[in-house]
């Protein structure tokens, strides 16, 4: 790191957290956030990332290393003071006051005048379209007007810091979406720092600046979405974020920037050197599936190699096929729904190739 | 389809709305038949003795029963006239009494007349047992004369205008007797006196107990719901069993450990004195008296408290404080003002099951109540099973009733009954 | 639903068929419980059944609220007991409402062994033409020997005075026996106590002579309490069925006396149900059960006097404990010497009135 650390807005410098005194659910982490930043943290259940969430809340201690907000160590301030905003997967809307007193529950208890206040609670109200709603109870929203309220009562306050628990997993794929942009408009219109947990990928990929993918307690990766998508930097991130076909093998050539890796079957592999353990090591590779060329000229590309359609599922704008690839019978092939190559059929026989570059060999499991 | 004027029909012809009908009806006799069972029940073992008692309150038919001629004749006379009943009354009275003198039946209207006056229940036994020896044919008096003559009190006015107050259908002699009051002999309606009101002070009495009763159990079941609503499963199911324990022990044999626990040599005295905290001679009473009372039913009406608070606490997510305390508010604010609300549901619940439950309780403050520990119910006890005035325990348990139905109304206007939760 | 009812109606028949086959008569008898029903048992109920085969008899605890229960029964119109063990008001009540039968005492009862005529050998005791007289006990005082000083109480002048014997007493929660006592105390002849006691006057200085101990009385509902006070050592004093404190004394060998000035005399006996179902059977059991050599036996049993006199000589020793029972007679010469007889007919007139007036006297504190 060669930036000043005191720049950041929440740094956690080496902290782990543990239930029981015998799992660690929080390895050693390290993480800084930038001051505007949407930053991401997304894994599976389990993995540890709404725990750093509550650390940073302060709805639990961290069993060691500190915490920073504003370059302050918030260890040992109790959550009410910390000044974070934070919107719960259940909304937590308080089911016996209305809209508008919900919104103001956070201005009153900062003994905000009642004028300002009513002020404030309209602008929040507006911003998510609910204006009119002020007077309703929460049982009359629907889902996705809950989650509105949510988010508006979160940032009422001005907090510098917004955390997000999965905030839109209770509602249905439609809804997710649109609400998607609407978090991702608002944080880009009133530039606060928003920390936002997922297990939900494209929602990390579409709102984040950079998404942190957790596993085991540790940031497998930590980049923007695009660097996660293109440049994974080991197999489980490769495998997580987005399609992925896997070929395990091992390493038999290694140069500067690439190598050679032999799958069990034979097939030599031609592969962008990006995580390898050396040669003789297995190493996994990792090839998006529309990556892949149909019928590729011969010298087009430096890996050509047999394939047999196993399946071929139908969805639109593309067919995604399942072929046998160098003894994987789980590579799978995006064909865009535009061309002749489109009438392939079940048990035909075609040659595949891709290109060295976007076939990335990383970690074995 | 608004110009649709034709209405709509199914398949086979039928118009929708009848068929529509007929499907509901169907629907609706299904639902009937389900119930029916429970209704029928609950008519016979609970609305038809409720029905029952309000009439036992205000019932008087013994009178018209066993003196017919005699309350026909006794209609026409003015007790204010200050005139003894004629002749013609009296003779109407042997008449009848000479019949229930036979039939065994008049001391049972000398028995609920002296709920009214006392003295009544050995005037009708004496009188019964001389004419049923009368003979009319060998009478040399009038029958004035000879009424007076086997009891002294038939030449007194009051005896006349009591059996004249007492001959309607119904009285409201019971509900008055109910509410410390009583009819002089001019039939106006006035209090008691203080050395003999009681049932005004026992109704305030017990609302007060009961009262106090609620307001300790929401004081110490509270916490405790709390407690086992964030405690582990674990953890919390094994408190619950011993807040539920109490539940298997027969409520004399809680009483009576309480009677071991609190007296004057009991167990908390002895460790009192033994600590030296307090002196011998000062040793605290705390049973035959109001304070054993609120101390046994606390403990054993306090479950009935705990388990909808505990229900209701389960039910609130622990992100809503959570949401509280990251907006700004202390711990104490975000009880106050988030935690607590959600929880009123839950108090209002168990407020008014411990509250209709304690006012209504009986054993408990027979036994450890002594005098200003007892309760309303123990009266009603009292006139059922021992005095056997039926009509006045009637009243008051009719009172007792609509106090609850009152409260309950009350409590309705004031929370709304729609937020109470049992679980 | 057809089967169910088949069910019920062969489970019914069997049912039936069963109680038939007995070929028994099933007497129901109602008492006390307890001690008391156990001397009933051995004295009547067992002799009783070894003459009479055919008949069984049922005890039924319910006596206490013997007359409520009846009465229920009656107006149910389905009366099921045969005998009740009542207390004199009790028969008077139910005999004024002619739900017990009244009975001619010389016809239906059996003569003392020298041929006197139970209506003179049970004298006063008959009141109520319904009654049938059993027992006499008493209510009396008994006192913890051990907290009393070296002179025991004698008079029931001492039960009212704090100075000589302080400490709590326990009396009887009703206006009966104790109003009686207050007057005693107050010097009024026990012969002249109901004379007195019949004005207002007297209803007046009854209640001022309990003021003077109001503050030191544990009052007691239950038959069982006052010796369990006494023993716990609640009260110093307490008023107590002869009975109890025979038990205190001499089966459970408590620290306790017992002082026979003013006592109380009161009875218990039986009365038949107008409408028993088995009413020729009961009037036999009764006949045979009060006659002179029965209820001299029950005195083996419990310490309460026979109710005729016929059967005073017969009294012998206590069954188990081997004492003479005579001298614990209530109705012994020597504890005979100055006793107040319950005079039940003016408590049926008065009752009402004062109960209610005790009651309030009691509520002010």
């Amino acid at each position: 790191m060669t930036e000043n650390n005191s720049d950041y807005l929440v740094r956690f410098e080496n902290v782990q957290k543990s239930y029981d005194g015998e799992l660690l659910v929080v390895k050693d982490l390290n993480l800084n956030m930038a001051k505007g930043e949407f930053l991401t943290m997304l894994g599976p259940s389990g993995s540890g990332k709404t725990t750093c969430l509550m650390m940073l809340a302060g709805f639990e201690p961290a069993t060691h290393g500190e915490i920073y907000l504003d370059n302050v160590p918030i260890n040992r301030v109790p959550p009410h003071k910390r000044g974070i905003g934070m919107v719960f997967q259940s909304y937590a809307l308080f089911p016996h006051m209305t809209i508008g007193e919900n919104l103001a529950f956070p201005l009153e208890v900062r003994k905000m005048g009642k004028s300002e206040r009513d002020k404030k609670v309209k602008i929040a109200l507006d911003m998510v379209q609910l204006g009119a709603f002020a007077d309703r109870r929460p049982s009359q929203l629907s889902g996705g007007q809950q989650q509105r309220v949510a988010v508006a009562r979160s940032l009422v306050f001005d907090p510098d810091v917004v955390l997000m628990d999965e905030p839109l997993g209770a509602l249905d794929k439609n809804l997710r979406e649109q609400m998607q942009y609407e978090i991702k408009h608002i944080h880009e219109r009133l530039g606060v720092t928003v920390l936002y947990v997922t297990h939900d990928q494209s929602e990390a990929l579409t709102m984040s600046d950079r998404v942190a993918v957790f596993d085991a307690g540790i940031i497998q990766q930590l980049a923007p979405p695009d660097v996660l998508y293109e440049k994974p930097e080991n197999a489980f991130v490769a495998d997580f974020i987005g399609d992925n076909n896997c070929l395990i093998g091992i390493v038999t050539e290694e140069s500067e920037n690439s190598c050679v890796v032999q799958t069990p079957d034979g097939s030599n592999i031609k592969a962008n050197k990006v995580n390898i353990a050396g040669k003789g090591q297995k190493s996994t590779l990792s090839i998006r599936p529309e990556r892949v060329i149909i019928n590729p000229e011969v010298g087009q590309v430096p890996n050509i190699f047999k394939a047999k359609a196993l399946e071929l599922i139908y969805l639109g704008d593309h067919i995604r096929t399942r072929m046998q690839v160098c003894g994987n019978d789980e590579f799978y092939v995006k064909i865009p729904n535009t061309s002749h190559i489109a009438d392939l059929n079940e048990g035909d026989e075609v040659s595949i190739g891709w290109n060295e570059y976007d076939c990335r060999a990383l970690d074995a499991p | 389809m608004a110009s649709n004027t034709e209405a709509l029909k199914t398949a086979d012809g039928i118009s929708l709305k009848v068929s529509l009908q007929r499907s509901l009806r169907r629907k609706k006799r299904n639902a009937l038949l389900l119930v029916a069972p429970l209704f029928l029940f609950i008519l016979v073992t609970f609305l038809f003795p409720i029905f029952d008692m309000l009439i036992r309150g205000v019932d008087n038919k013994i009178t018209q029963e066993i003196l017919p001629t005699t309350v026909v004749a006794l209609a026409k006379w003015d007790p204010a006239s200050g005139q003894l009943p004629d002749e013609d009354i009296f003779k109407a009275f042997t008449v009848d009494g000479q019949v229930a003198a036979k039939a065994k039946t008049i001391s049972r209207l000398g028995k609920r007349l002296n709920y009214e006056k006392s003295g009544f229940s050995s005037l009708f036994r004496k009188t019964g047992r001389q004419l049923k020896k009368f003979d009319p044919e060998k009478m040399t008096t009038s029958y004035k004369e000879n009424l007076i003559s086997i009891d002294k009190k038939w030449g007194k006015v009051e005896t006349g205008s009591l059996i004249h107050r007492e001959s309607g259908r119904y009285t409201k002699s019971y509900y008055l007797t109910a509410f410390d009051l009583t009819q002089n002999s001019e039939g106006n309606i006035e209090w008691k006196d203080a050395d003999s009101s009681i049932y005004i002070d026992l109704f305030k009495r017990t609302l007060w107990l009961s009262c106090l009763i609620t307001f300790l159990t929401i004081l110490f079941g509270y916490p405790i719901a709390y407690l086992l609503a964030t405690l582990k499963a674990k953890t919390s199911n094994l408190l619950m069993i011993l807040v539920l324990l109490p539940f298997w022990t027969s409520l004399l044999v809680r009483t009576s450990a309480w009677i071991a626990l609190l007296q004057k040599e009991g167990v908390i005295n002895d460790t009192l004195v033994a600590i030296g905290i307090i002196g011998d001679e000062s040793r605290l009473s705390m049973i035959h008296n109001s304070t054993g009372t609120l101390i046994a039913m606390t403990h054993i009406l306090l479950p009935f408290m705990i388990l909808p608070l505990f229900s209701v606490m389960k039910t609130i997510n622990p992100s809503y404080v959570r949401a509280a305390r990251s907006m700004g508010a202390t711990g104490f604010t975000a009880f106050r003002r988030v935690y607590f609300p959600n929880t009123i549901a839950g108090i209002g619940a168990g407020g008014i099951l411990v509250f209709i439950l304690s006012i209504g309780f009986y054993i408990t403050p027979a036994l450890v109540g002594g005098v200003d520990g007892t309760m309303i119910s123990n009266f009603i006890a009292y006139h059922i099973s021992t005095s056997l005035n039926w009509g006045l325990a009637a009243a008051l348990g009719a009172i007792l009733l609509s106090l609850v139905l009152v409260l309950y109304i009350l409590y309705d206007k004031l929370v709304g009954i729609d937020n109470m939760k049992l679980g | 639903m057809k089967t169910f009812i088949k069910c019920t109606l062969a489970t019914a028949v069997l049912a039936a068929s069963v109680t038939t086959a007995q070929a028994e008569t099933e007497m129901v008898i109602v008492s006390w419980g307890g001690a008391y029903t156990k001397s009933q048992n051995e004295a009547y109920h067992k002799p009783y059944m070894k003459e009479h085969p055919s008949i069984k008899i049922i005890n039924d605890d319910s006596a206490s609220e013997g007359a409520a229960k009846l009465r229920a029964q009656a107006e149910a119109g389905k009366v099921t007991w045969d005998v009740v063990d009542v207390v004199p008001d009790a028969a008077i009540a139910l005999c004024d409402e002619g739900l017990v039968m009244e009975i001619d005492h010389d016809k239906m009862l059996a003569a003392a062994p020298d041929g006197t005529l139970p209506s003179v050998d049970f004298g006063d005791a008959i009141i109520s033409p319904c009654f049938i007289p059993q027992i006499v006990y008493s209510t009396t005082i008994g006192f913890r020997t051990d907290k009393v000083g070296a002179t025991a109480p004698s008079t029931m002048s001492d039960v009212f005075d704090m100075k000589k014997y302080p400490g709590k007493r326990a009396l009887q929660k009703s206006p009966a026996g104790n109003l009686e006592w207050a007057l005693i105390a107050d010097g009024v002849a026990t012969a002249d106590v109901y004379k007195e006691l019949a004005t207002e006057a007297g209803v007046a200085r009854a209640f001022k002579k309990l003021d003077t101990i109001k503050k030191d009385v544990v009052w007691w509902t239950k038959g069982a309490q006052p010796g369990q006070l006494l023993a716990d050592g609640e009260v110093v004093m307490a008023s107590a069925y002869n009975g109890r404190l025979f038990a205190a004394i001499e089966e459970n060998k408590q620290p306790v006396g017992m002082m026979w000035d003013a006592q109380v005399f009161e009875l218990d006996g039986w009365v038949i149900p107008t409408d028993a179902p088995n009413k020729a059977e009961a009037l036999k059991y009764v006949k045979f059960a009060t006659d002179t050599q029965r209820l001299a036996d029950q005195s083996k049993y419990i310490s309460y006097g026979p109710a005729r006199k016929s059967s005073a000589a017969l009294v012998g020793k206590h069954a188990t404990l081997g004492i003479d029972m005579g001298p614990h007679m209530p109705t012994a010469p020597a504890n005979a010497k100055n006793v107040l007889f319950k005079d039940v007919n003016f408590w049926a007139d008065n009752n009402d009135e004062l109960a209610e007036k005790f009651e309030a006297w009691l509520a002010k504190g």
